[in-house]
C-alpha cells in the first residue's frame, strides 16, 4: 500500500501494557482531506490508538506515518502537535481558570518557546483569528467568561476551537458529543462537517445517530484491530460487528 | 465582571508597591532622624527585625511563583535562600581582612583554626562585591536550572517532586555541616564587620539594608506581576491546570516549568543575600527542611496564587512567631502546626483568597437584591444545558476498561 497521499498511515501496530494487548496488529489508512469515524466497544483500543498517533504512547512494533513521510514514533507530543496534529480528549480539557479568549490565545498557531511568550503582544491578525474561531464554535458571547463556567457541551466546543486555533492538518476528536443534548449533538455534527472541508478528521464516537449524521466511512475496532470498515450501513450489517456490539 | 476582578487585583498590587516604597523611606527616617525620646521613634532592633521579615516575604513570593502559579510544591526553597546567603556571607567574611581573631589578612578565622594553608579556589573573587552579587544570582539559579532540567524532563511531578526538593535541601544541609567543605562547618559564617565599606552593625547601614530589602521586594512584586500577566504567565497557569493539554497544543511544559523554577530560585537567592547582613550569620541550619516547610506555611496562610498573599502571610506569621516565642516559647511549633492545619481546612485559599471570596459573594448578593427591586426573580433557574444521562456506556456491554486514558 502506498503511503503517498495519506495523512495518517498505521501498519501492523501493536502495543501491550503489562501483557494486555491494547492494540494488536492494527492497520489503518486515512487519505488527505478525509473524515473518518471510528467506533468500537470499550477497550477496543480507540484512545490508545490516539495516544500512539500523538506520541503519548510508543508502539511496540509497527509503522506510524503522518503526511506520507513523517515517522511519528520518533517524535514526542509537543513536536507532533507542532507538525499539525490536534487532539481533543475524551473528557473535555480546557484551561478552566482562563477566559475563553485566553484559552484560544494559548492555542493559536505561533512560536512555542518561552521568551516570545513572555514578551508577547497580541497582534490584530491574532485578534481577528480568535474572533473567527469564536464564531465557528458559537461562543462569541462568552469570550470573557471563565472556561470553568461553561456548560459541558460548550467546553467540548471550546476544545475543538482550540484545535482549530492550532491550525492542524489532522484533527483527532475523541467522543465530541459525550454528554451533549440532542440539539448540541446536531450542532456539533454540523461543526465537524464544516471543519472536515479543509482538514482531515478522525472522530471516535459511541453515538450511532451522530455517526450517521456525519455520513462518512466508518472503521469498527475490536480488541485492538480493525474488525470492519466501510459505510455505516455496511459495517452495521456485518455479523461480527453485530456480535461484539449487541451480542452478549 | 472579570475585568473588575483584575482591576481590584491590580489595585491591590499597586497599594502594596506604594506601601513598600513608603516603608523604605519612612522607617529609616523614623529610626535615624527622630530622637529616641519621640513617640515616632522606631528602635534599631525593630528595623532589623522587619528587614528580616521583608527577606522572608521575598522568599515566600518566590515560592508562590512556582507553587501558586505553576503547581510545583517545592519543599526545598530554603536551599536557594541559603545559597544566596552563603554567597553574601563569603563576601562579608573576606571584608573582615586582618581584623579577625587570628589576624590573617587572607584566610577567615575558621580556616586558620582548621589549619587551611591557603584559600580554597571557590573562595576566589569573593573579596569583590560585584563577584559575590553575581554568585548570589548564579549559584541558586544554576542549581535550580540543573535540578529542574532533570526533574521536569523526566516528568517528575506532584508529591514525588516535593520529596526530591526536600532531599536536595537535606543533602546540602549535610554537606555544609562538614568542616572540610570549606564553608565554616556547623558554625557557618559570622562576625561580619563591613559591607561595601560601611559597618554592618551601624544604625545607618541597617536602615540602608532595610530600604534595600523593601525596594527589592517591590521590584520582585513588579516582576512577578509582569510575568504572571504575560502570555507566558497564562501558560504557566495552564500547565498547572491541564499539563497534558498544553503538551498537545505544542508547548514544552518542562521548559515552562524550568523557567519559572529558575527565576524563583534566583529571587530566593537574592532574599538570602539581603537576609545575611541583617541577621549577622549564615549557618547550615538555613538548609533545614523544616525552614522550607515553614515558607510553604507562610504562602498558604497568605494565599497562594496571589501576589500580595505570600507577602502578607510571611509578615503575619513571622510577627506572630516573634511575639509567640517571646511569650510561650515552647508552644510555638504547636501553634505553627495548628495554624497550618487550620488554614488548610478552613481557608484553603489563604487570607487573600478568602477575602476575594467574600467580596464576590457580597457583590453577588447586592446584585441579587438589586435584581429583586427591578422585578427580576433571583431564584429563576438559570438557563443551563442539561446533560443527557441516558448516554451511558451501558450499551457497550464489553467490560474491559481502556488501559491508557488520555489523561
Amino acid at each position: 500500500m502506498s503511503k503517498s497521499n495519506t495523512i495518517l498511515y498505521l501498519d501492523g501496530v501493536s502495543v501491550s501494557f503489562d501483557g494486555f494487548r491494547a492494540i494488536n496488529n492494527l492497520s489503518l489508512v486515512l487519505d488527505k482531506g478525509e473524515m473518518r469515524a471510528i467506533i468500537g466497544p470499550n477497550g477496543a483500543g480507540k484512545t490508545t490508538m490516539m495516544d500512539i498517533v500523538t506520541g503519548k504512547t510508543r508502539p511496540d512494533e509497527g509503522e506510524v506515518f503522518f503526511d506520507g513521510q513523517v515517522d511519528l514514533t520518533r517524535h514526542d507530543e509537543a513536536e507532533i502537535a507542532m507538525m499539525g496534529i490536534g487532539r481533543k480528549f475524551q473528557k473535555p480539557t480546557v484551561f478552566e481558570s482562563h477566559s475563553v479568549e485566553d484559552n484560544l490565545m494559548l492555542a493559536l498557531k505561533g512560536p512555542r518557546s518561552i521568551f516570545p511568550a513572555l514578551f508577547h503582544r497580541r497582534s490584530a491578525a491574532e485578534t481577528r483569528r480568535i474572533d473567527d474561531i469564536l464564531g465557528i464554535i458559537r461562543l462569541g458571547d462568552k469570550r470573557d467568561e471563565l472556561a470553568a463556567n461553561l456548560s459541558h457541551g460548550q467546553k467540548q466546543w471550546l476544545e475543538i476551537g482550540m484545535l482549530l486555533a492550532q491550525d492542524p492538518k489532522l484533527l483527532l476528536v475523541d467522543e465530541p458529543v459525550a454528554g451533549m443534548t440532542d440539539a448540541e449533538t446536531e450542532e456539533t455534527a454540523r461543526l465537524l462537517k464544516d471543519i472536515a472541508r479543509d482538514h482531515s478528521v478522525v472522530v471516535v464516537e459511541h453515538d450511532m445517530h451522530f455517526v450517521r449524521e456525519l455520513g462518512v466511512k466508518v472503521t469498527c475496532l475490536h480488541e485492538g484491530s480493525v474488525l470492519s470498515e466501510g459505510t455505516l450501513d455496511f459495517v452495521s450489517a456485518d455479523e461480527r460487528v453485530v456480535e461484539v456490539y449487541l451480542g452478549r | 465582571m472579570i475585568a473588575q476582578r483584575f482591576f481590584s487585583a491590580d489595585r491591590r498590587i499597586a497599594v502594596t508597591i506604594l506601601a513598600l516604597l513608603a516603608a523604605a523611606i519612612i522607617v529609616p527616617l523614623l529610626n535615624l532622624a527622630v530622637s529616641p525620646q519621640s513617640a515616632f521613634y522606631i528602635p534599631s532592633y525593630i528595623v532589623a527585625l522587619v528587614g528580616k521579615y521583608l527577606c522572608y516575604a521575598l522568599l515566600a513570593l518566590a515560592l508562590d511563583l512556582v507553587w501558586g502559579y505553576c503547581g510545583i510544591l517545592s519543599l526545598g526553597h530554603g536551599a536557594f535562600f541559603a545559597l544566596g546567603g552563603y554567597a553574601m556571607g563569603m563576601y562579608l567574611m573576606r571584608q573582615i581582612g586582618s581584623r579577625g581573631v587570628y589576624g590573617n589578612p587572607i584566610l577567615p578565622d575558621f580556616m586558620v583554626f582548621l589549619n587551611y594553608k591557603e584559600l580554597p579556589w571557590f573562595w576566589y573573587g569573593f573579596d569583590h562585591f560585584w563577584f559575590a552579587a553575581l554568585m548570589v544570582l548564579a549559584v541558586p539559579g544554576l542549581l535550580a536550572f540543573v535540578f529542574g532540567w532533570f526533574a521536569f524532563r523526566s516528568r517528575v511531578t506532584g508529591v514525588y517532586l516535593s520529596i526530591i526538593t526536600q532531599a536536595m535541601t537535606y543533602a546540602l544541609l549535610l554537606a555544609f555541616f562538614r568542616n572540610d567543605m570549606g564553608f565554616g562547618g556547623n558554625n557557618g559564617l559570622t562576625d561580619f564587620k563591613d559591607i561595601l565599606g560601611f559597618n554592618v552593625q551601624a544604625d545607618a547601614t541597617r536602615s540602608a539594608l532595610f530600604a534595600t530589602s523593601a525596594v527589592t521586594l517591590t521590584l520582585a512584586v513588579f516582576v512577578t506581576a509582569a510575568i504572571v500577566r504575560s502570555k507566558y504567565g497564562k501558560l504557566l497557569m495552564a500547565v498547572r491546570d491541564a499539563e497534558s493539554r498544553t503538551r498537545f497544543l505544542g508547548w514544552r511544559a518542562e521548559n515552562v516549568k524550568l523557567f519559572a523554577f529558575t527565576v524563583s530560585a534566583i529571587m530566593a537567592g537574592i532574599a538570602g543575600a539581603l537576609y545575611v547582613p541583617q541577621v549577622g550569620i549564615i549557618n547550615p541550619g538555613e538548609f533545614d527542611p523544616a525552614n522550607s516547610i515553614e515558607v510553604v506555611i507562610w504562602t498558604a496562610v497568605g494565599g497562594r496564587g496571589t501576589i500580595v498573599g505570600p507577602i502578607l502571610g510571611a509578615l503575619l506569621v513571622n510577627a506572630g512567631k516573634s511575639w509567640f516565642t517571646g511569650v510561650l516559647p515552647e508552644f510555638w511549633l504547636f501553634a505553627l502546626g495548628g495554624l497550618f492545619v487550620a488554614v488548610t481546612l478552613l481557608l484553603p485559599k489563604g487570607i487573600v483568597g478568602m477575602w476575594d471570596g467574600w467580596r464576590s459573594q457580597a457583590k453577588a448578593l447586592r446584585a441579587a437584591s438589586l435584581g429583586v427591586e427591578a422585578g427580576v426573580d433571583p431564584d429563576a433557574p438559570e438557563l443551563k444545558i442539561v446533560r443527557s444521562a441516558a448516554r451511558t456506556p451501558g450499551a457497550w456491554s464489553a467490560a474491559g476498561a481502556e488501559p491508557q486514558p488520555a489523561e
